[in-house]
Order: C-alpha cells, then structure tokens, then sequence
C-alpha cells in the first residue's frame, strides 16, 4: 500500500506502446466493449468516461480503491489527537475545577472527539484522492477525445504483444464504436487541433 | 434509437435528453450573459449585504447595548439566528450524503445546489456566535490558550458551547469539501467547453486537470462513498451539539433529553422549507424544469410532511413531559409559553410547522409549485419563530419573578437578521452565475432510470404515463 501511495505521489509514467482507441458513445456499449477487450486479454491504458459508469472500474479488471485506508489511519489518528489532546489540556497541564467537574470525563471528551476524527479524515481522503488521481491545480488536462468530458466514453487499448489487431477492432465494431485509430503514446486530443 | 419508458418507473429527468443536452442544458446558464432578473437579484442582495456589514461594524463600534437584550434575556434574535441557519444548513447534507447511502437517485438534480445552500447558511450561521459575543477579539483570546502570570489556562473541553465550536467548523469545512468534490468533473466539463483563455484558466485550475479517467473515478467513486458515510453521523451530530448548548443547562423549558432528535428533525424541516424555496425560483428563472421535475419538489414534500409531523410530536412530547415529570418549574415555563406573554410568537409556531405542511397530505396539492412556495416561506417563518420561542421563552420569566421582563428587538438586531438573508442569498446568485448549479455528471449516470433504449432502428412511442403508487 505504501509503494503504490508513493508511487501515486512521486512515481513517473513508463514509457508506453503505441494506443490503440476506441469512442463510444453509450454507456452500455462501452461497458461491454470493456468486458469483451479484458476477456480478449488486452492491456487497458484507460478507459474514459463522462460521469461514474456503474461497474465499468470492475470490468476493467482495477482492483478496489485503497484510499479506504487513508481515510481510517487518519480518522483514527484525528481521534487520538482529540483524545490524547484534550486529556492533556483538561487534566495533566492544568486541571481547573468547573462546577465540581470531573478533570478527565470521557464522555464530555466524546463530541470533539468525534469531530476531530470526521475533520482529519474527511481532509486527508481529499488530499489522498488528489494524490491518488494525480491530480493537482495548474495540472494540464490529457483529454482522449474533446468531448471526453461531455458525452463520448474512450476505451485506450496498449498495443503490446497480448493485441491483436483485427480481434479488437471486431469488438469495437460489434458494439458500435464511432471512430477507432491507433495513436502516438503520448497522444492528445486536444493538441491535436481538435477542440470541437 | 427508440426509446421505451418503464411503466414502473418514470425517468428522472424529463424530456427525452441526450447527454450532450444535459451538459448544454446546464452549462449554458453559466456561459452567456447574465439576464437582468440576476443582476437585480445579485446587486439588490448586494445591497442588503452592505447593510449587515454596516449593521455588524456598529455592533462591534458600540457594543452589545445596540441590542435590545437585558439582564434577564441574554440571548434573542443572535442565537435564534445561529440556530436557524444552522438548521437551514441540515437539509443540503441530508440529499447529498443521507439520501445517496439510500440510493436515491432522485436526489442528483438538486444535490448541488443544496450543497451550496448548506455551505452559504452555515456561513450565515457562524457570524452570529462571533458578533454575540459584541467584542469579539476577547472571544480569540478565550478561544486561545489565555496568557496570564500562572501560565497558560486552556479552554475548558467539559463544555457544550466549545464542543459546538468544533462542531460548527468541521461541518463548514467537510460541507465545503464535499461540494468541490463533487464539482471538479463538472468543472472539467465546463472547462472543455470553454471558449475563452480566462474561463479555461479559472474552470481549469479548479478542476485540477480532472480528465474522466476510470483509474481515477474508481478512487473518486470511493472516496464519495466515505465522504458521504463521513458526513451523515456529522450532520446528526452537529445539531445534537447545538442542542446540548440548551440541554445541558438548567433552564426548564431547556433542560430536556429530547432536544437532541427534536432540534435534528427540525433542522431537517426547515432545510427542506429553504432548499423548496430556492429551488422552486431556480427552476423557473434558469429553465430547469425538465431537470428539477415536479416529482422532484414532490418528493421533497413528502419529507416535509414526515420531519413536520415528528417536530409536531416533539411540540407535544414537551408538554406531556412537562406534566408528567411533576415539576413545577418545568410545567410553568411551559404553560407561560403557550399562554403568557409570548405566546403570540408560540402560536406563530404552531401553526406554521404543525398545521401549514398539512396541505401536503393531498397529492394535488403537494405537486403544485405555488402551493409548495406558500407553504415553504410558512416552514422558514415558523422554524425560525421555533428557535425564537425556545430560546426567549424559556429566559423571559425565570426563577425570581422579579427579575422577569420582557424582550423588544432594535431595529440593529431586526436589520442584522434581514442582512444575513441578504448575504445568503447573494452568495447563492453568485453559485448559480459561476458554478453548474445542477450536478450534471450525476444526472447523466441516472438517466436510464425508468427508460431501456433498445437498438430498434424505428422510433417507439412513450407510452402513456403510469402512475408510481
């Protein structure tokens, strides 16, 4: 978990086959085109689509997200801090008597407490998903189609020794892509002069 | 392509939109310019926001005696206020985080713009605790660790009014956060279809170079699902809080285990008042309809009727509790609201929460919009006269008769109160002209809700409409 953390942080892309691309432009058809290229054996470079397609990350074959973890260590570590920091407040550097108060009541402690674990959680899932996504202000968006982010859905296919070219050009046909082609690795739609 | 409707199901948005529809449909009413209904809205709430600000530095210039409270009601239209925007706040987390863990789809066209109204009224709400306060730099210093010559004296954790601090500003900031998340692939949205450099710059840096890729919405779908899990026990926790500003004192009238349920149904009702009124203007003066459909604002209805009549059971909880616990103190303070001196403002409440939601039991009624307009500005008055009854009510006559009195609002605290509708409000014009008020990318996950599209090459015609039951 950590190396793949780091590696979303720090790591740099490898150097990439040639892409071969499919567009579509229904949600049903991209998600079987994706179920049939995994079942073929391609290698996905992506797929892309304009809103969350249900099931279409498990027909890839992506494994469950990990920021799950990022969320509990740092959920917990915000209670701790409320826990650890408020005892330390309340009753070892300077108990003062309020009305007769207990100086340590855990159960007084228990809203911050919460609170603190919501807060620290909540704000390191949306640093960790950034940093999961690589995603950060100023970033210069790769878009696979200039409307990728409107209503067109990309399948990008590496063309390594598991492609076979005919094989999946039969299944980008079948479930009726609108444009195939085959790109330079580090291929963008919108440098390519094609901002609709 | 035809397209054939469930009979079970009708779709959610309406008007047999395409995907590249429903990102135009969106987007354009924030890419052309402004109508002149906007501006008088923006600058006229522009206006009313100076007057807080002009209202407030008299405040701060003269302190609290610009305030109509006295010795016995220490607490009047400020805390109603900070109660009552919180509340207002309740309602946009609910649809966004509450209603998405019950898979209701409905709530995508109207998720965002709650969201944005939720983090608006707790804006709204957190002035007031700061300017009760009157001089507020001494509130830093209470806040703070507080320097004297016995060294540092902490704040004291065993207290409500700090735990709502904590409260209050978790909720402002994971609101916050969970509204941008949601935002940044519409944002990328309006960013590829920008045509100006500034616009591409200022949608671009937002949207952080998001460009629809699975690898990241597998993450992002995830991190949703916890934001939303995260911010569901948030949002029942912070009006619990809020109610144990009350609960913990020895007040009667406030010294009540109920507050916590009671105080989290009535945030919920109001919230619900406020989003119906928003939405209902929105749908009109932005051409949403299609999008923001009457089953929409029915559905909303529905749960105003259900969170109106638990406020309602609560209202008469109260008084058999009263009764039963046979406290003496604990049946005056409540007799003396229904009957005494303000009890004016107790009626005011009573039939706006308890008796004006009642039109809604009737279908017709509930999918009228005048009707839920009339209704909803009667939920806002009488939640905020709610939080006016419990607060003042209780304080007005306590235990020393002498010391009762009576509570007369200045103009400066009346003014302030129309000032913080001014600066929601122009916060919320100014959402509506910069971001896409409705939140496109979900709307187009769920609109093969009630609809199969089959690959018959000659057009289907919808069938009739088939009533839901």
């Amino acid at each position: 978990m950590l190396k793949s953390l780091l590696d979303s942080l720090f790591g740099r892309e490898k150097q990439r086959d040639r892409l071969f691309l499919g567009v579509f432009t229904d949600e049903d058809h991209v998600l079987d085109a994706t179920k049939a290229c995994r079942k073929a054996g391609f290698n996905f470079y992506d797929v892309f689509s304009p809103y969350a397609v249900h099931g279409l990350d498990r027909a890839m074959g992506l494994p469950f997200s990990k920021i799950t973890y990022v969320t509990f260590l740092c959920g917990l570590m915000g209670t701790c801090i409320g826990f650890f920091g408020m005892g330390y407040v309340s009753w070892w550097d300077w108990p003062v008597n309020i009305g007769g108060k207990e100086p340590f009541p855990f159960s007084a402690f228990v809203p911050v407490m919460f609170e603190l674990t919501v807060l620290i959680g909540g704000l390191c899932t949306m640093l960790g998903l950034f940093a999961f996504c690589r995603l950060f202000p100023g970033k210069k968006p790769r878009l696979f189609h200039p409307r990728v982010t409107d209503d067109r859905f990309v399948i990008a296919i590496e063309i390594d020794e598991d492609f076979d070219d005919a094989r999946c050009r039969e299944i980008f046909t079948t479930n009726h892509a609108e444009e195939m082609k085959e790109v330079a690795p580090d291929y963008d739609a919108l440098s390519e002069g094609g901002a609709a | 392509m035809g397209t054939v409707y469930s009979k079970l199901r009708k779709p959610l948005v309406e008007g047999d939109k395409s995907l590249h529809d429903v990102t135009h449909d969106v987007c354009h009413s924030i890419e052309g310019k402004p109508s002149q209904l906007w501006w008088f809205g923006f600058l006229g709430t522009g206006l009313v926001t100076l007057l807080l600000v002009a209202v407030v530095g008299w405040l701060l210039y003269e302190g609290v005696g610009v305030w109509g409270l006295n010795k016995t009601v220490g607490w009047g239209f400020d805390i109603t206020n900070f109660v009552f925007w919180v509340g207002i706040g309740h309602a946009g987390t609910l649809i966004s985080a509450v209603l998405f863990l019950f898979r209701q789809k409905w709530r995508t066209s109207i998720n965002r713009s709650a969201e944005a109204m939720t983090l608006f009224a707790v804006v709204c709400a957190g002035l007031f605790p700061l300017i009760h306060m009157g001089r507020l730099w001494i509130g830093f210093l209470w806040v703070a660790p507080y320097p004297n010559l016995r060294g540092p004296l902490w704040v004291n954790f065993r207290s409500p009014l700090l735990w709502d601090v904590f409260a209050i500003s978790t909720y402002l900031t994971i609101s916050a956060v969970f509204w941008y998340i949601g935002l940044i692939p519409d944002l990328a949205a309006v960013r590829d279809r920008a045509k100006h450099w500034a616009r591409r710059l200022f949608y671009g840096t937002l949207s952080q170079g998001w460009n629809g890729s699975v690898r990241s919405w597998n993450h992002y779908e995830t991190a949703y699902m916890i934001f939303a899990g995260l911010a569901t026990p948030l949002v029942f926790s912070v009006h619990t809080i809020v109610s144990f500003d009350f609960a913990t004192s020895v007040i009667p009238g406030w010294h009540t285990t109920i507050f916590p349920p009671y105080f989290v149904a009535g945030a919920v009702f109001s919230g619900f008042g406020m989003v119906l009124t928003l939405l209902l203007i929105t749908r009109k003066t932005m051409r949403l309809e299609q999008y923001i459909t009457i089953s929409h604002l029915e559905n909303m209805g529905k749960v105003i009727i259900l969170t109106g009549s638990l406020v309602g059971l609560a209202y008469g909880t109260e008084f058999f509790i009263a009764w039963y616990s046979g406290s003496l103190y604990e049946s005056f303070a409540f007799i003396n609201r229904a009957t005494g001196p303000f009890s004016w403002s107790y009626w005011i409440m009573v039939s706006c929460n308890v008796l004006s939601p009642q039109v809604l039991w009737f279908k017709k009624l509930r999918r009228n919009p005048m009707v839920l307009f009339v209704m909803s500005i009667f939920v806002n008055i009488g939640m905020w006269f709610e939080r006016f009854v419990i607060i003042v009510t209780s304080l007005h006559r306590d235990y020393l008769p002498s010391s009762w009195s009576y509570y007369y609002p200045t103009l400066i605290e009346v003014l302030t109160l129309v000032g913080s509708f001014g600066l929601f409000f122009f916060l919320f014009f100014a959402f509506v002209r910069v971001m896409p008020a409705i939140a496109f990318g979900e709307v187009k996950g769920v609109m093969k809700m009630g609809q199969t599209v089959h690959h018959d090459p000659k057009p289907a015609q919808p069938e009739p409409e088939v009533s839901n039951a």
